[in-house]
């Protein structure tokens, strides 16, 4: 147990993070007039603090707090600095969208960090409560999140299918973490990887891996476990769409990083079978739906879907290479997805633009959002020089190196009838007439930070080779 | 003394009832609400169990925090549902379908 304060250094992003979040709630409070400005420069001074915090002394790395319940390694410190650095874009591109919604209040900020706080736990997660805390923090966040909008009928439905859907899941995987207690007599993640590889047969224990893989799958929006992602990303305000659709990927990523790969190691055989099944659905389930899609955030949705298929690829191959590409997956699809919901939020600002038919001519309108939402919609459909190209090529490397060819081919398929309703974003944007003639202005700020990520995107995919090298070396 | 398998049973019973509970009711989202709990109330019981079995006591601490959690979820539950009536005018599981595709 740490004796000292300073014992704690290694997780005062954490602190400084928890403490913010109270400080942003309560200066909401007081601030009167003017409050969602004061509440949003808080929220960024919050989390640029955790990223200073994060990356000013790695020389302990890797270290673990709590007898192991805490670690901080180069997997947690890699996924951290996306984390943070993904939710201050979300809260740029949020602000504008939030004022003119009459929701100016703290609450999406102060929700915000809190989740941001349980995504930094769940990544950190050594032993299995730090984890089932993590999880819930993240998850009671975003069911408020989505109900922000309480005056909307389709928010506060969405809120409510996900409540329920997502409580239904935690218990599973909460039931399956309470059965690998029972059958390791601990719940530190080490030694529960200790006994499943020594007794990896045990009846229980794999009824116990059945339950974690339904909450892990849920947390990622994995076929058939899906059913919440379309109408959480359609009906909630484009603002909280884009916080749900980014960060939480990678920390859906870290969950089963954390639980399935490190703890549950030695039944790598039994849970990639599960996954493979789940793979499959995903990819087809996903493309081949969002193609009958009209409103751009359900499509999303079902992009986001079809792309979980692709990580859960690179997890199953279970190599180092494979983790390595399902990392790098989700780290660059939580990018794509955040500029995405970024264009759509920015899109949104008079009225909502939800429906494909409002994208139409948007070059006309604005060139440059054109432009970004080009390359963004090409690197969704991974169309090289993209990073999604560069993405999906790992994963598919990773995958045929174990010798799944035939799940090579079949992503490969689904991918390209998915790059139909990518290809048709563009086509609405370039060579459709624009339904009114008003320009469509992003604001300096969330224009700019909607640059940097579009830009990042198109500059990950030519020189992909040092994000890479650090996902392979965090895995490793 | 009651052997470990009579608590386990017990904790999957009322497991399966939650699930159940979840799936086949189509009427009142605060039956939903309910089974959510009772799935909890499942889980803390086989951690209790267990830990005594085991004779650890971080079982019981676990149950602690998923009390914890468990309220906590219920307090949003509870405010998303009100939500929800006021928009809706109905708590009705069949009526939430304003969204297809």
């Amino acid at each position: 147990m740490p004796s000292t304060l300073t014992d704690l250094a290694p997780m005062l992003p954490e602190i400084w993070l928890a403490a913010m979040a109270c400080v942003v709630l309560v200066a909401d409070v007081y601030a009167g007039r003017g409050r969602i400005t004061v509440a949003y420069l808080l929220a960024q001074l919050s989390l640029l603090g955790a990223l200073w915090l994060l990356l000013r002394d790695r020389s302990a790395v890797p270290v673990s707090l709590f007898d192991g319940a805490f670690l901080r390694d180069e997997l947690a410190d890699l996924l951290k600095l996306f984390v943070l650095a993904l939710t201050a874009a979300a809260f740029a591109y949020a602000r504008g969208y939030l004022r003119d919604r009459g929701l100016e209040r703290g609450e999406y900020f102060t929700l915000g960090l809190f989740g941001v706080l349980g995504m930094m736990v769940l990544i950190s997660a050594g032993s299995l409560l730090t984890l089932y805390l993590g999880l819930e923090l993240l998850a009671l966040s975003l069911y408020a999140m989505v109900a922000l909008h309480r005056d909307s009928l389709e928010a506060s439905e969405a809120a409510m299918k996900y409540f329920v859907l997502g409580a239904l899941a935690s218990g599973m995987a909460l039931y399956g973490i309470s059965l690998l207690y029972g059958v390791t007599g601990t719940l530190g993640l080490d030694e529960v990887a200790r006994a499943a590889a020594a007794d990896g047969a045990d009846p229980v224990m794999l009824l116990a891996l059945a339950f974690v893989v339904v909450g892990v799958a849920f947390k990622l929006g994995a076929v058939p476990f899906h059913m919440w992602i379309p109408d959480v990303y359609h009906g909630a305000p484009a603002a909280v769409a884009l916080y749900v659709g980014a960060a939480p990927k990678i920390a859906g990523f870290a969950l089963a990083m954390r639980l399935l790969v490190e703890g549950l190691g030695g039944l790598q055989g039994q849970w990639a079978d599960m996954l493979t099944v789940l793979a499959v659905l995903s990819l087809a389930v996903g493309n081949v739906v969002a193609i009958a899609q009209t409103n751009i955030k359900r499509m999303l949705g079902y992009s986001t879907i079809s792309h979980m298929g692709f990580l859960l690829l690179g997890l199953l191959a279970g190599t180092r290479d494979g983790y390595g590409a399902a990392m790098f997956y989700a780290l660059t699809y939580a990018l794509m997805a955040a500029g995405a919901f970024g264009v759509v939020a920015v899109m949104s600002r008079g009225c909502e633009a939800e429906r494909l038919d409002d994208y139409r001519g948007l070059n006309a309108r604005n060139p440059w959002l054109a432009f970004l939402m080009l390359v963004l919609m090409f690197s969704m459909a991974g169309v090289p020089p993209t990073v999604g190209f560069y993405a999906k090529l790992t994963v598919l490397k990773a995958v045929i190196d174990v010798g799944a060819l035939w799940l090579a081919v079949l992503a490969v398929i689904f991918s390209v009838i998915g790059a139909f309703y990518y290809l048709r974003v563009v086509k609405l944007m370039y060579f459709d007439e624009p339904p009114q003639e008003a320009p469509v202005h992003a604001g300096l700020e969330a224009g700019t930070v909607l640059s940097v990520n579009g830009l990042a995107v198109l500059g990950l995919g030519i020189l992909p080779g040092a994000l890479l090298a650090l996902c392979l070396q965090a895995v490793g | 003394m009651i052997p470990l398998s009579h608590y386990l049973v017990l904790g999957a019973a009322l497991f399966c009832i939650a699930v159940a509970g979840v799936f086949l009711n189509r009427k009142n989202v605060i039956v939903l609400l309910m089974a959510i709990e009772l799935m909890l109330l499942a889980v803390n019981t086989n951690f209790v169990a267990f830990a005594r079995y085991l004779g650890d006591t971080t079982g019981q601490v676990f149950v602690f925090f998923v009390l914890t959690v468990a309220a906590a979820e219920a307090a949003i539950g509870l405010a998303i549902l009100v939500v929800l009536f006021r928009n809706r005018g109905s708590i009705n599981v069949d009526d939430l379908d304003r969204m297809k595709g």
